[in-house]
């Protein structure tokens, strides 16, 4: 098996146990081996019984191999997937405090219209944006209102999914 | 049944067969330990420190292959404990460690003993659990059994609050496990045990490169079949020791950095490494890139995470799954494709290793008037006691690569050492876990005077519970792989590997009630150790041995494997920066 030695972006989506002490494993292992963690979330799932981790790491070929492995070895992980490997959808979430004057009010507002970011809270001086999308796009955002003034930014972790096929497409539902 | 955590404890490990506890009280076991006392099934077998406690259940259960039972205190009970589960992990030792925790209402809240059991011992557990509920304990421990036993093994800790411990529930040992997280794979990859079957009828120069990972599978008989189906000489790691006999034609020894030459030439110069049980340590493979060059290399693994895990390393036929059943397989298809033909094909390579065998043996020297030299001493140990079938514990440094390369071992779980961890201290108690699973056996234990010191007062223990361990000090006075490194690689410069103050060892023994031996010259050795293996009860042999004796052959951190130094460089003030190294054609050349 040829393997590559450049360092690529990963988003891996685990489904662990909804127990105390399953993330401090998760992060133990990634700090105790000298992993990246670029972003976690986990929130519970359907099942109460069950938590989904998406975890976006940054590594080689040999590292994510051995990540994943690692994680599918803690006994209270259920499943490990490589979404990266895969179609998926992922989203990033932030929300944004923007100082604003008389003078940049409607551009802020403008701004937040061309990212389909809602205004979710507004006093004399301030607009508090909500934005959801790829990261990218969150960060396309934050470009643009840096120069006008952020007071605050807070950022979610990244959240993926797998696509659902459609059509002929059997390929990825085999998977 | 209703009963109180402490019985349901009791009752659960009957159970799994469990008939011997190694422990030490504390305030918040108290009810444990008195719920033993009025219990006969199970005995307590009260160790001296926690650390002791730990190592005795890792000898325990790497000599008999079931698992061995800890119970000690919160607080520093399970600190004391700590390096016996890294130890256990590193080795794949299937320990369960019981600790006692503070009440679950104090839990987080500084107490006296509190402290974080479950924080502490994650990355040195293979699983840990916090019990806070009596009604969960028998299901844990269930559980903890069967993650300690299964898959690659290794410690798990099960963390016990006080009110735990005395709370009452309904008793029902749980039949089946189920852990939907953890399925331990165990049957190999058809195809790819076909495909490693014709890579060994194909190869020319095989290597079988076996390791502690067999031993677990008990898979002795398996490892003999396939050396000897396809007339493959057989490299062992420290770990393996034991799993094929040393003084079967097919064996080369030990390989890495104290290897035989011939084992470490034969893996380097291979066409193919057949990996078993073994996880490519960087005692084993030394410089990464220049590991077996020639060689495709077949790796046959219960855990995942050790296939294809160091860098340089390409594996080229992973087989994940049991070694043992992978080992049948792989038999059974060789059984049918391997032919004679083929199998002379290997003359050159039986004649080239010969050769080495012959060039460079395992050797040392020993007059009668100089100074006992420490490889004589296992030399005569090792013959002394071998009709006994021995169990051999080390310690860890020149004496174990010694006893690593002179004790010539014939069966599996025989051999007690640390190996991934490096623990001194290990060698004594774990000594004392195995004569408490075998009170017949002869059970030696062979260490250092630095490291017989970290755990002597386990002395007390095997008196109070007449395991008559021998243990052999090799006393040299010194750190002795310490002050070889610093012959080797600073100068000479003896920084804190002198020991000075030496107890008297013979005073030692006597003060503890066991019977101190001492020898001096070569010819006090073989009277010593008779005396010693007649003698009932626990003995404690001083050999005061050479005190500037290396160990060789010796691959410096760093080197390949046939990049070795096999004795003393001419100058040694001045082998930082030249080092000895042997060339392929077997000449010493001093090289920059």
């Amino acid at each position: 098996m040829s393997v590559e030695n450049i360092e690529r972006e990963h988003i891996v989506s685990m489904r662990v146990e909804n127990r105390s002490g399953v993330l401090a494993r998760v992060a133990g292992l990634f700090s105790g081996r000298g992993y990246n963690i670029e972003s976690l979330t986990v929130a519970p799932t359907l099942d109460p019984t069950i938590s989904m981790m998406t975890i976006v790491t940054k590594g080689d070929d040999l590292i994510i191999e051995q990540i994943l492995k690692q994680l599918n070895k803690l006994v209270e992980a259920i499943s490990v997937i490589d979404l990266t490997e895969r179609a998926y959808i992922d989203r990033d979430m932030a929300i944004i405090k923007v100082q604003t004057t008389p003078e940049t009010r409607a551009e802020v507002f403008r701004i937040a219209e061309i990212f389909r970011a809602r205004v979710i809270d507004s006093t004399n001086t301030m607009y508090t944006l909500e934005v959801t999308g790829t990261g990218r796009k969150v960060e396309a955002m934050i470009y643009q209102l840096q120069p006008i003034g952020i007071e605050e930014l807070v950022r979610a972790g990244h959240i993926a999914v797998a696509r659902e096929p459609y059509g002929e497409d059997t390929d990825i539902r085999s998977k | 049944m209703i009963l109180n955590g402490s019985q349901i404890l009791i009752e659960a490990l009957k159970r799994e067969g469990v008939d011997v506890i190694f422990g030490l009280p504390g305030g918040v076991v108290l009810k444990i330990f008195d719920e033993l006392h009025q219990q006969s099934a199970i005995q307590v077998l009260l160790a001296r420190h926690e650390q002791g406690v730990g190592h005795m259940a890792e000898g325990y259960a790497k000599a008999t292959g079931k698992p061995g039972i800890a119970l000690v205190t919160s607080g520093p009970g399970m600190t004391n404990i700590v390096t016996p589960l890294a130890d256990a992990y590193m080795d794949s030792v299937p320990i369960i460690v019981f600790t006692g925790q503070v009440s679950t209402q104090l839990i987080g809240n500084d107490a006296f003993q509190e402290a974080d059991n479950l924080g502490i011992s994650r990355p040195c557990t293979k699983h840990n659990f916090l019990v806070r509920d009596v009604k969960d304990l028998s299901r844990t421990i269930r559980e903890a059994f069967h993650i300690a036993t299964t898959g690659r093994p290794g410690p798990v800790l099960v963390d016990i609050p006080k009110d735990v411990s005395m709370n009452t529930a309904e008793f029902e040992y749980p039949e089946e496990v189920n852990l939907r997280g953890y399925n331990p794979n165990r049957e190999g990859d058809k195809t790819q045990v076909t495909r490693a079957a014709e890579a060994i009828c194909q190869a020319k120069r095989p290597v079988i490169y076996v390791g502690g990972g067999a031993v677990f599978a008990n898979a002795a008989d398996e490892v003999k079949a396939l050396a000897e189906i396809g007339n493959i000489p057989v490299d062992m790691t420290l770990m393996g020791l034991g799993i094929f006999p040393a003084t079967h034609p097919l064996s080369l020894g030990m390989l890495g950095m104290h290897g035989s030459y011939t084992a470490n030439m034969a893996i380097h110069h291979a066409d193919l490494v057949i990996a078993v049980g073994s996880r490519f340590d960087d005692r084993v493979t030394g410089k990464t890139s220049e590991f077996c060059p020639k060689a495709k290399i077949i790796h046959i693994d219960i855990d995942p995470t050790s296939i294809r895990k160091v860098r340089d390393i390409e594996v080229h036929i992973p087989i994940l799954g049991d070694v043992k059943t992978v080992l049948t397989e792989l038999t059974q298809v060789l059984r049918v494709s391997i032919d004679g033909h083929k199998k002379n094909l290997r003359g050159p390579w039986w004649n080239q290793l010969r050769e080495w065998m012959v060039q460079h043996p395992l050797a040392y020297s020993q007059s009668d008037d100089e100074a006992i030299k420490p490889q004589y001493v296992i030399d005569r140990l090792c013959r002394l006691t071998t009709d006994n079938d021995p169990i051999v514990a080390t310690d860890v440094g020149q004496h174990q690569m010694w006893t690593a390369q002179y004790f010539k071992l014939e069966h599996p779980r025989r051999w007690l050492t640390s190996g991934g961890l490096g623990t001194m201290g290990f060698g004594f108690p774990a000594a004392l876990g195995a004569q408490r699973a075998y009170p017949d056996r002869l059970v030696l234990c062979i260490s250092g005077d630095g490291s017989f010191q970290m755990n002597l007062q386990e002395l007390a223990t095997a008196v109070l519970y007449k395991l008559p361990v021998k243990v052999a000090i090799i006393n040299n006075h010194y750190h002795g792989m310490v002050r070889q490194w610093q012959d080797l690689f600073y100068e000479g410069r003896y920084a804190s590997s002198h020991l000075f103050a030496i107890p008297d060892y013979v005073k030692l023994a006597e003060a503890y009630g066991a019977v101190g031996l001492r020898a001096t010259t070569p010819s006090d050795v073989d009277v010593v150790i008779q005396e010693a293996v007649d003698t009932d009860g626990p003995v404690l042999m001083d050999f005061e041995v050479s005190q500037s004796e290396n160990c060789y052959p010796m691959i410096p951190a760093g080197g390949a494997n046939h990049e070795m130094l096999l004795e003393d460089p001419p100058h040694l003030s001045q082998a930082a920066k030249s080092l000895v190294r042997v060339s392929d054609d077997g000449d010493s050349v001093l090289t920059a």
